[in-house]
């Protein structure tokens, strides 16, 4: 029972039961608050696999910019409340019996590979490839392109949002 | 000048184009009128020039082939466009150019003010076109070519006049008329050269005719090759059964009517056999078939020609008449009297035809001779021109007409039959009464036309044609004076002509020698009866009526049988036509091409609008529906993976 | 690492599934829209994953580009809701048809 394991399953179960709930509430905000929820489980599952740059990048992104982003527009929006099985109910449950057929396919392909047989955990590169000089290398260097290209993607969404979303020209 | 004889085809077809193009807008009618005479003009001195070249040239190497450019080269099949100048494509280019040259500046004339001039003139340019290369090419896919031709061009001639109405229906069914009776005779014309292809290998004329002499081929071959041969020329030369369409082209301007359907191309059919009488000579039944063919067709249309009363049907029905002599002749074996009638009709039929249109012209289109009379104090020259060809018809010495008359007669006495000749005397007496009705109700006697109309002579352009054909239909038989005669070889005419049919002549049996004696009592016996029928006709149409009132009416079933054309166009219609009309308007047009054809595309299109219409419901707009769609994909994609695992 | 590779990927899978679900369930456009984010961090996880236990940063860098799309894509989707809304008054899916036959 290594330290590992146990935090696995703690942020695990905090992430997969918060996604869960996310999807089944009716009220737009709780799930956005679930969301977040998962997302910081998210981190902590990042933190157990050396990958400290990205679960900071995690929080202050995700947590910190994007759900602020969806709770603003639901509190600009006030959306109705639905309920959730009152509309096309076979609909539905046929969407879910696809969605656990896939997963019961990914699992089985997962485990059939074996991808944990003949790769041996390489530890002590994977603590130093997750600090952030090694990140800020990787992507000053050999990654500078699509940095500068991520730049302007983000250029392009601002200015797409700012004009997608004004009032109209009075 | 031999060489130079392909210009005889390329400059009237110039002076098509010259003026089919820029006719219209020339107003000029003297610059259309002088290219369109002048092309056939220089012609007819080009082919006078071969004609002395190939005189002075030995008699048995008379045939110059003068060859233009590989036309088909596929295969077996070797076809150039080539032209033969012989002593028969000589005589034909001969008359075909000389007569039309004339023809062409009497039309200077006849129409002038026409809104169509420049378009008459090309399309007389073009048929000469066509008929030059019909008697002047060298294989049987350009004599098809030229056959075609005028064909053509006596479809768009006949139907010059468009906008005309012609006894019940227009000049256009005329020309319609025309071209499907001839179609149907070109069709066994094809069959026959598809049959010439298959046994002898080549479309060579020179090719041909020799393996015809001298290869073992059955006898049926033959006998078949020349019958779908002489449909072609049933058709094209107006014989029994397809005569039909010649008296209805009358509905084309009198000058078409004299070129086209007197002097050249219905002798087209004449000049086929004649080319190809080695055939034709290896072939007695079929020959025997030409000859009664010929022998009924002359004396069926001289007694429709009795009781007409348009000037040009009586002229149309004595050309058939004519045409039918010239097969006769064929048909027993001399093919070079056909061929001298073939010239000397030329010439007289054309002038009377001329003359007629003349006299239409001067009456101010008024063709039924009821309404002439006395007409000859007012076109003298005409009247003169007129009687003269005449009397070359009838066949009264020294005249054209006798000479070629006679030896056809002869030949169906001495190499026929004895019912042929008989025939033809009854026919040549039918002949020369017709002849005298029209002159005489036409020219002579009392005025019968109201007030209004002014009868004038022609203008010079148009006379003076007129003489020269008159001189030439006087004179142009002393070339074949027969050998009674003139002695031994003395007929020039069939000199001339004899090394083309020499080989024809030796497979042809030829039965006795006849005296001399018996000639001379039969041409007496012809000649009597010709000029007691003149006297009968003159009496009675000038002087008294009434005996030919009486038997008119004594024997009206027959008379109106005679006047109606013995109801041969109400048959045909009856029997052939109305039910290919019927049977094409109920069965292939409303069944076969409405219901099946057009149901089947429709049908088509309804099956591809039904398919659509349901597969289209599964567009719901709605992204989540689109996402479900795709998760099944990826359920398959998946399945798919573990599957190859 | 004492945590067999597996773990993690299975878990990346069923929240990924989760958000399929989630996808084509609700009618609610933001809902819809938070369930795709899910999608995106269980590939994120998955990356990371890989990345640890293969001993170098290329996943980690991939992650961090996927984030910046992730980013990008939400506003600007959020901007869109935010037009249809003003235009239709309505965030239920099932009313934006316009694309229907």
């Amino acid at each position: 029972m290594s330290l590992q394991l146990i935090l696995f399953i703690l942020f695990g179960t905090i992430a997969a039961v918060s996604s869960v709930l996310m999807i089944t509430r009716t009220n737009a905000l709780i799930s956005a608050l679930f969301l977040i929820l998962n997302f910081a489980g998210l981190s902590g599952l990042y933190l157990t696999l050396n990958a400290q740059f990205i679960a900071v990048t995690q929080i202050i992104v995700y947590a910190g910019a994007i759900m602020v982003l969806f709770l603003f527009v639901i509190m600009l929006l006030k959306p109705e409340h639905e309920k959730y099985f009152s509309h096309q109910p076979k609909l539905k449950i046929f969407a879910f019996f696809i969605a656990f057929i896939v997963f019961i396919q990914l699992v089985f392909m997962i485990l059939v590979s074996h991808p944990s047989q003949g790769n041996n955990a390489n530890v002590a590169a994977s603590v130093k490839s997750g600090t952030i000089e090694e990140i800020g290398k990787q992507l000053y260097t050999n990654y500078v392109l699509p940095f500068e290209t991520a730049g302007y993607l983000l250029l392009a969404a601002t200015i797409g949002a700012i004009v997608l979303a004004k009032k109209k020209f009075e | 000048m031999v060489q130079l004889i392909y210009l005889t085809t390329l400059l009237p077809l110039l002076g098509f184009l010259f003026n089919g193009l820029f006719g219209s807008k020339i107003k000029n009618e003297k610059i259309i009128g002088i290219i369109g005479s002048s092309t056939i003009g220089i012609s007819f001195l080009i082919v006078v020039g071969a004609f002395f070249q190939t005189l002075s040239m030995p008699v048995d190497q008379r045939q110059t082939i003068v060859n233009l450019f590989t036309w088909i080269k596929v295969g077996n099949l070797d076809v150039n466009v080539s032209y033969q100048v012989d002593q028969l494509s000589l005589l034909m280019g001969l008359i075909v150019t000389g007569v039309g040259f004339i023809i062409h500046v009497y039309s200077i004339g006849y129409m002038h003010g026409d809104k169509g001039f420049g378009r008459f003139f090309a399309y007389l340019n073009l048929f000469i076109f066509a008929m030059m290369n019909l008697v002047l090419g060298s294989n049987f896919l350009l004599l098809f070519l030229g056959w075609e031709g005028v064909g053509l061009c006596s479809y768009l001639l006949i139907g010059f006049w468009y906008d005309r109405k012609f006894e019940k229906s227009t000049t256009s069914d005329a020309a319609k008329k025309a071209f499907i009776v001839n179609r149907i005779g070109d069709f066994g014309f094809l069959l026959g050269i598809f049959l010439i292809y298959l046994t002898f290998g080549s479309l060579n004329f020179n090719d041909v005719f020799a393996r015809a002499a001298s290869l073992n081929i059955p006898q049926y071959v033959f006998n078949f090759i020349a019958l779908f041969l002489f449909i072609g020329a049933m058709g094209k030369s107006a014989q029994i059964p397809l005569y039909i369409w010649l008296p209805d082209a009358m509905a084309g301007p009198t000058p078409v009517s004299a070129l086209i359907h007197a002097a050249t191309m219905v002798t087209a059919g004449v000049y086929m056999v004649a080319r190809c009488s080695i055939i034709y000579a290896s072939a007695p039944a079929i020959m025997e078939f030409v000859a009664i063919i010929g022998a009924l067709t002359a004396i069926f249309a001289a007694s429709i020609a009795l009781v007409q009363n348009d000037i040009k049907k009586v002229l149309a029905y004595s050309t058939v008449s004519q045409l039918g002599y010239m097969f006769l002749a064929l048909g027993v074996g001399a093919f070079s009297a056909a061929l001298f009638h073939v010239m000397t009709h030329a010439f007289f039929k054309a002038l009377l035809f001329l003359g007629a249109g003349s006299v239409i012209h001067g009456m101010h289109d008024e063709q039924n001779i009821q309404n002439y009379g006395g007409l000859k104090k007012y076109m003298p020259k005409t009247y003169v021109t007129f009687l003269i060809a005449s009397l070359a018809i009838a066949g009264i010495p020294p005249l054209s007409g006798f000479f070629s008359k006679d030896e056809i007669l002869w030949s169906s006495y001495a190499d026929g039959n004895i019912i042929y000749w008989l025939i033809g005397v009854v026919t040549a007496l039918l002949t020369a009464f017709y002849m005298f009705r029209l002159v005489s109700l036409t020219f002579d006697g009392k005025e019968r036309f109201g007030h209004d109309k002014h009868p004038h002579e022609s203008p010079a352009v148009m006379t003076i044609p007129l003489i020269i054909l008159a001189v030439l239909a006087a004179v142009g038989g002393f070339i074949g004076i027969p050998e009674i005669f003139s002695g031994e070889h003395g007929n020039q005419f069939d000199n001339w002509l004899e090394p083309i049919f020499q080989p024809a002549q030796a497979k042809i049996a030829m039965f006795g020698v006849h005296s001399s004696l018996e000639e001379i009592v039969l041409m007496v016996v012809t000649l009597v009866g010709v000029i007691g029928s003149i006297y009968a006709a003159r009496y009675i149409y000038i002087k008294n009526i009434k005996p030919a009132e009486k038997l008119s009416k004594r024997f009206n079933g027959v008379y109106n049988l005679l006047l109606n054309k013995y109801y041969v166009d109400e048959i045909y219609d009856a029997s052939v036509v109305t039910p290919i009309v019927k049977g094409s308007e109920i069965v292939l047009w409303k069944f076969a091409d409405i219901k099946i054809i057009d149901g089947l595309i429709n049908g088509v299109a309804n099956l591809i609008e039904k398919i659509s219409g349901s597969i289209r419901k599964i567009q719901t707009g709605v992204a989540q529906f689109y996402a479900l769609i795709m998760m099944l994909g990826i359920v398959a994609a998946l399945f798919w993976i573990i599957l190859s695992l | 690492m004492s945590v067999p590779i597996e773990y993690y990927l299975i878990l990346s899978g069923f929240m990924f599934l989760v958000g399929v679900a989630g996808v084509l369930t609700r009618r609610n456009a933001i809902i819809v829209f938070m369930s795709i984010e899910l999608m995106l961090n269980s590939a994120n996880l998955s990356l990371v994953t890989f990345s640890s236990y293969m001993g170098n940063s290329t996943g980690q860098l991939f992650v961090f580009f996927v984030m910046t799309v992730a980013a990008a894509e939400a506003a600007v989707g959020l901007a869109i809701i935010l037009a249809m809304f003003r235009n239709k008054l309505t965030l239920n899916i099932d009313d934006i048809n316009i694309l229907k036959w």
